[in-house]
């Protein structure tokens, strides 16, 4: 428990926040008007960001108040290039939180560790206790530690898993690549669905092909995989072919491709019925759950995702209170940040309709993910979808969406590798520009 | 001091209220900016989109990206995700007044 009365603390912080501001400048008064009502987010990634933007412009009368631990935020879309060293380090892939700041959100850096959803209010590790009206909670995954035998945060040192930028930079990875002599086995466990980014092992996959072909072509790789089948997997199988012949071997769950325990000390993985595989470099990507905060706060029901209504985002085990990102369970759509970027605006909409006393607009989800298959080549995947009319699930828009076709020119592929960088500089640039 | 900043509090509150409304794009709009730039201005290939075509155009380019008549990578796949209402909606957002 806190040692502060829940609502005195904000109250004090809010009345002194804007007594400041009214001498400051022009800008700031904007913020002082906001009195519609009080949105919080919880997580500044491509779900909180996104949310954090789109409140203070289509509802300015909201005050907007981020709850982030990081200063910084690291992408994990396009760590993957990093591999294959289009980038020398993760800062053209990390974005301040300056500029919504400047756009009026308040940033608490600190950790949300509880919601009390009957105060309503969210408490932090600093010891901060937050009151809001509407809550938008976007933590993000956590990791499954010792969901495969032997994997833990001190195993993923020697078998880093780079699945989640704040936890282990994507040049964990890196450094060991470029530590593997030539001719050496690169190994990678591919997670059970759900979990984030459905194409994304198999884009780094590639990503290591595209190193290894210019710098370790005596190379292999491995994919142990825990499903029979993965997104984008024709086009990937006749990209790896066609440009890194038999470098990328796959190995599906039904051919013993599970990884059931880890060896650290040998190297070692080993898979369902018992087979080990040595490898020189191993990428570990566990199974996922919705991040602590939210099975804490009992968002999760005891399970590993959020249930949600899906015409809102709204928590089906809270009020006020919205999920989104990845840390919520929406199938069919996948856990991208194109989605929560999608969804943000979803849950800004309504929670900002109920504040002001507007009605919310009609539901429409959306994504685009893309992804790099090596040089000037790239795919993607579309998902047009609409929630049903009890809110219980979401159905893809009949006719659409869908994969890159099979058969296409060279032009084609190397449009969609030009267009994921558009797509990358756009999100970014909404989110942090 | 005060007299300044209520002045100032009187000539902003309606451009605040004003651009409240005008930011607000339409719902199926919040997929095209991701890509085609915050304001629809293009990106690194992707063309601009804002204030680019006629209504009438816009909206016939969104039916032959749909029946696969105009060559593109994922604007067929997108543009039969949407109804009349949605492409309408759009190029009202986006075509030229």
């Amino acid at each position: 428990m806190t040692k502060h009365t829940p609502f005195s603390v904000s109250r004090r912080r809010a009345l002194a926040g804007a007594a400041a501001i009214a001498v400051a400048g022009a800008p700031a008064i904007l913020r002082a008007q906001a009195t519609a009502g009080r949105l919080v987010i919880v997580g500044g990634g491509f779900g909180g960001a996104s949310a954090a933007r789109a409140a203070r412009e289509r509802f300015p009368a909201v005050a907007v108040t981020l709850i982030e631990p990081a200063a910084s935020f690291t992408t994990c879309p396009y760590g993957n290039l990093l591999i294959a060293g289009r980038y020398s380090d993760t800062s053209p892939i990390t974005f301040g939180y300056d500029k919504l700041i400047a756009r009026g959100v308040a940033k608490v850096t600190d950790t949300a560790v509880e919601i009390d959803s009957a105060k309503k209010t969210v408490r932090t590790s600093g010891g901060q206790t937050i009151a809001y009206d509407r809550l938008i909670v976007s933590p993000g995954i956590d990791l499954k530690w010792n969901a495969i035998k032997g994997y833990d945060e001190a195993a993923s040192a020697a078998m880093p898993h780079c699945w989640k930028p704040s936890l282990q930079p994507v040049t964990a990875l890196t450094d060991k690549l470029k530590a593997m002599p030539d001719g050496g086995v690169f190994i990678m466990s591919a997670p059970p669905n759900p979990f984030r980014c459905p194409p994304g092992p198999y884009e780094r996959a590639s990503m290591v092909a595209e190193y290894f072909k210019k710098a370790k072509p005596k190379s292999k790789i491995l994919i142990l995989d825990s499903k029979d089948g993965f997104s984008k997997q024709p086009l990937f199988l006749a990209a790896w072919k066609q440009l890194y012949g038999d470098m990328i071997e796959w190995v599906s769950s039904n051919n013993e491709g599970r990884v059931v325990a880890v060896d650290p000390a040998s190297m070692t993985v080993e898979t369902e019925f018992g087979k080990k595989h040595k490898g020189d470099v191993i990428n570990i990507i566990p199974p996922q759950q919705a991040a602590k905060i939210a099975r804490d706060s009992g968002l999760t029901g005891g399970g590993d995702w959020a249930a949600i209504d899906t015409r809102s985002f709204e928590s089906k085990a809270a009020r006020d209170v919205f999920v989104i990102g990845d840390a919520n369970a929406a199938p069919p759509m996948p856990k991208s940040g194109f989605v929560a970027n999608n969804t943000a605006m979803r849950a800004v909409a309504v929670a900002g309709a109920q504040m002001t006393g507007g009605t919310p607009p009609k539901a429409l989800y959306f994504n685009t993910c893309y992804s790099h298959v090596g040089d000037n080549y790239g795919i993607s995947v579309v998902g047009i979808y609409r929630p049903n009319a009890d809110g219980s699930k979401i159905d893809e828009a009949p006719n659409s969406g869908g994969i890159s076709a099979r058969e296409a020119t060279a032009d084609i592929r190397a449009g969609e590798a030009t267009y994921a960088d558009g797509w990358y500089r756009s999100i970014t640039d909404y989110m942090f520009g | 001091m005060r007299r300044w900043l209520i002045l100032v509090v009187l000539s902003l509150a309606p451009v605040a209220a004003g651009s409240a409304a005008a930011q607000t794009p339409p719902v199926a709009a919040n997929g095209c900016l991701m890509c085609h730039g915050v304001n629809g201005q293009g990106a690194n290939g992707i063309p601009a989109i804002m204030r680019v075509q006629s209504r009438a155009d816009f909206t016939a380019t969104m039916k032959l990206f749909a029946e696969n008549k105009k060559p593109g990578t994922i604007m067929g796949r997108i543009s039969r995700g949407y109804t009349d209402e949605d492409i309408a909606e759009l190029s009202a957002w986006f075509a030229k007044p």
